[in-house]
């Protein structure tokens, strides 16, 4: 009997990958443990073991194929192999759960959308490319500009956000680190109060908690601690958030955290548009921003513009679908969560306007409350917990904005108030889904 | 490359690393600190000075030794007790009184305090008030000149307490690892706050604890400005010549309390009294320049120059108004 062999899920993340090459070819046997196969995924190129046995009797899937989903069947062993396991399954990590969503390209433009500053031509890339190209642009454009963290150079970024960009500028600008997140972020911030200006990734923001002492203390009082004569013109940046099934450390959003200090600008990109606009714009800033990233949308793919003066202001939030009876408030991949309930909750005759915040501070109070006093109706939803959340910023700023315009309480859609567990069940239950948001959005009427 | 970092120097009384006019700028330079913090913890007895408030008297000729080895360019950048250094790098007396009772003609408009005072023009960086913080940041000074391929070097000084700090080694690390101009100082007066070093580093030599990371030091007494010049000249020249950090344990002491409201019970008054009358940079200072043909004449016309200059600092500080309200509200950002 043929056994299938899957393209296996090799990073949390992973949905799908390039089929780089076949180590093996129709007519070899294979043992268990042989490389099969070298698969790029979002973050690495990985070789691929074979776990049963037998002759290769089918390649499926070329070498040099792109977007192989997870769980395709990419070769066959012929069944001869008597001694082999009953096929236990896919390759390596495949007990992986389907992720959150797929990478599919996302159309922005909904008939009613309102229209930004037209940039002219657009491609569609990733996120992942989107962030890199507002990383290259502004280091080409200003010598001053340095990238530095764990993996970013030789190893190409731990997701690939940095890839190539050690081979463009050289050691001195893209700086691996060692694991001392405490030590290497006070030293770019005194390198910020020299004049330097540093973008420092953090491989997660969970590992961002060992430097926050420098990130509040350092940069973002000494302005107004030195009276205005010595600030930090620096970018903290890197995934933030919820990734998928990597447990309470891995998994919290720090938007409120660094949302409630002064001296900070705190931005939250959703679409790639999002990441290179908002990307030059932090690095532009003559003051500390932090730039929270989310790991499962640096490979979803949308429309871009291409021109080289793309950029996007600090403190602007965008609407994404125009709707009148309800006002729907996200930021990160929570946008997606909101468009969904958006679609959603058209067909069942509601029409939801979906702002996506892009900057959380400065909070874009203008636009919100434009928003809400033509709906009348507010919810917000974010991945972070509930308490001292975004979302009471949001509703508090609506209340303060809006009172007279409400037709009813304004509701918060948030994580569950725990820290976030592991089962594939349990996670997805501490997330907001977009059921969750229609559900809290068919209360106010 | 293996360390070897010398041993503890004993006091060099006759060392020669500075002329007698060089002393003589010195031994003003220390009395400035020592005279202006006098007056710092008077104004302070008066209620004009208010919260933290920690003075450097004692410890004036680390500082001063050290400034003697820089030059135009070059960073320093400090920890709380910074009143001296500060003085040290030629800012403004008047500046940084008048910062203390919280004036708009402090060097921060009166929003910084005692422990938050910076001034780009003459390379002083802060100022700094979370314990070794200051040391990741001075490495960050050092790693600017790395990366602009200057030759300044940051002087980044910590005291004995910040010495157990994790971020220190993350820094001594980082520096050596990248071969950053960074002379790190420590100030060891032999008390964090209450705890004596002995009860709170198990290291029981300071100046070896960049070994592990390849660092060269020094142990130097603290207490003579012609020592502590001395090593700081070749630990400035070796980060100059690229050859990366640089680690000197200065032995110093401070006479008064860790901060104004230091009860002093962790040490006896006999231990201060004996550290003045035995140890003092001043009077080190002064009998050197006695026996280098300076006449007590001269000395006391310094001393007046410089309690006039005191003085003039303790008045601004008094007459500067304090920061309009509208202040509050500026510097948070910067716009635009």
């Amino acid at each position: 009997m043929p056994i299938d062999i899957l393209m296996p899920a090799l990073s949390p993340t992973m949905t799908e990958g390039k089929l780089a090459k076949w180590l093996k070819q129709p007519g070899d046997e294979v043992k268990s443990g042989d490389v099969i196969a070298e698969i790029e995924t979002d973050k690495a190129t990985m070789e691929v073991e074979a776990v049963d046995e037998g002759k290769l009797s089918e390649i499926l899937v070329p070498e040099g194929t792109e977007g192989v989903a997870v769980n395709t069947v990419i070769a066959r062993l012929a069944g001869d192999g008597a001694a082999a396991a009953p096929a236990p399954a896919p390759a390596p990590v495949a007990a992986a759960p389907a992720p959150v969503a797929a990478p599919k390209a996302h159309v922005p433009a909904t008939p009613q959308e309102p229209v930004e500053k037209d940039w002219g031509p657009t491609k569609p890339m990733t996120v992942r490319e989107a962030l890199r190209e507002g990383m290259s642009l502004e280091m080409r454009a200003d010598k001053d500009v340095f990238l530095m963290g764990e993996e970013v150079a030789q190893y190409q970024g731990a997701y690939k956000i940095s890839q190539g960009m050690l081979d463009e500028f050289g050691p001195k600008r893209v700086i691996d680190t060692p694991i001392t997140e405490h030590g290497f972020t006070g030293l770019a911030v005194g390198a910020a109060m020299n004049g330097l200006k540093p973008i420092v990734e953090f491989m997660t923001f969970n590992f961002a908690m060992q430097a926050i002492d420098h990130i509040i203390n350092s940069a973002a009082k000494t302005l107004y601690m030195s009276g205005g004569q010595m600030g930090a013109q620096i970018v903290f940046r890197g995934p933030n958030g919820a990734a998928a099934r990597v447990g309470a450390q891995h998994s919290q959003c720090y938007a409120s955290w660094y949302a409630h200090c002064p001296g900070l600008k705190v931005v939250a990109p959703w679409s790639a548009a999002d990441a290179k606009g908002l990307m030059r714009a932090a690095i532009r800033d003559p003051n500390p921003v932090i730039f929270l990233e989310n790991e499962i949308l640096y490979g979803h793919t949308f429309e871009c513009p291409t021109s080289d003066d793309f950029i996007l202001p600090i403190g602007k939030a965008k609407i994404e679908r125009a709707g009148t009876d309800v006002t729907i408030i996200a930021f990160s991949i929570m946008v997606d969560t909101a468009l969904k309930a958006a679609e959603a909750l058209a067909e069942q005759g509601i029409s939801a306007e979906v702002i996506n915040l892009r900057t959380i501070r400065p909070l874009d109070i203008e636009t919100i409350a434009a928003s809400v006093k033509k709906t009348s109706r507010v919810v917000s939803v974010e991945e972070g917990w509930p308490f001292a959340g975004i979302g009471s910023e949001i509703i508090a700023t609506v209340v303060e904005n809006c009172f007279d315009w409400l037709d009813a309480p304004p509701v918060r859609v948030a994580g569950v108030d725990v820290p976030m567990p592991y089962a594939a069940n349990l996670e997805k239950l501490a997330l907001p889904q977009p059921n969750w948001v229609v559900e809290a959005v068919k209360k106010l009427f | 490359m293996a360390a070897s970092p010398e041993r503890s120097r004993k006091p060099r009384k006759n060392a020669e690393s500075m002329d007698r006019d060089e002393l003589l700028a010195a031994y003003g330079n220390m009395l400035l600190i020592r005279r202006f913090e006098e007056k710092a913890g008077q104004l302070y007895g008066m209620g004009l000075i208010a919260g933290f408030c920690h003075l450097y008297i004692g410890q004036e000729a680390v500082v001063v030794g050290m400034q003697h080895c820089i030059g135009e360019g070059d960073e320093v950048i400090t920890s709380y007790r910074d009143h001296g250094h500060m003085l040290a790098c030629g800012m403004d007396p008047k500046g940084v009184m008048a910062e203390l009772t919280g004036r708009i003609g402090g060097y921060s408009k009166g929003k910084g305090g005692s422990m938050h005072m910076f001034s780009k023009e003459k390379g002083f960086f802060g100022g700094h008030g979370i314990v070794g913080a200051q040391v990741s940041l001075g490495t960050g000074l050092g790693f600017s000149n790395w990366y602009r391929e200057n030759d300044r070097v940051s002087l980044t000084y910590f005291g004995e307490g910040a010495a157990n700090q994790g971020q220190v080694y993350e820094s001594f690390n980082l520096a050596n690892l990248l071969k950053l101009p960074v002379v790190f100082v420590i100030e060891n007066n032999h008390y964090a706050m209450g705890t004596s070093v002995e009860r709170a580093s198990a290291s029981r030599d300071l100046s070896l604890n960049g070994v592990p990371w390849g660092m060269p030091s020094l142990s130097v007494d603290g207490m003579d400005v012609l020592a502590v010049k001395e090593a700081g000249a070749e630990a400035v020249a070796h980060c100059r010549a690229g050859k990366g950090p640089f680690l000197l344990e200065m032995k110093t002491y401070r006479y008064r309390g860790h901060s104004m409201s230091d009860p002093a019970k962790y040490r006896t008054r006999e231990e201060v009294q004996r550290m003045r009358a035995e140890h003092d940079c001043l009077d080190a200072a002064k009998a050197k320049l006695l026996t280098l043909g300076i006449t007590e004449a001269e000395l006391k016309k310094l001393d007046d120059d410089v309690k006039v200059r005191v003085q003039e600092a303790a008045d601004f500080s008094q007459t500067s108004p304090e920061p309009n309200p509208s202040e509050l509200y500026t510097d948070v950002l910067v716009e635009g």
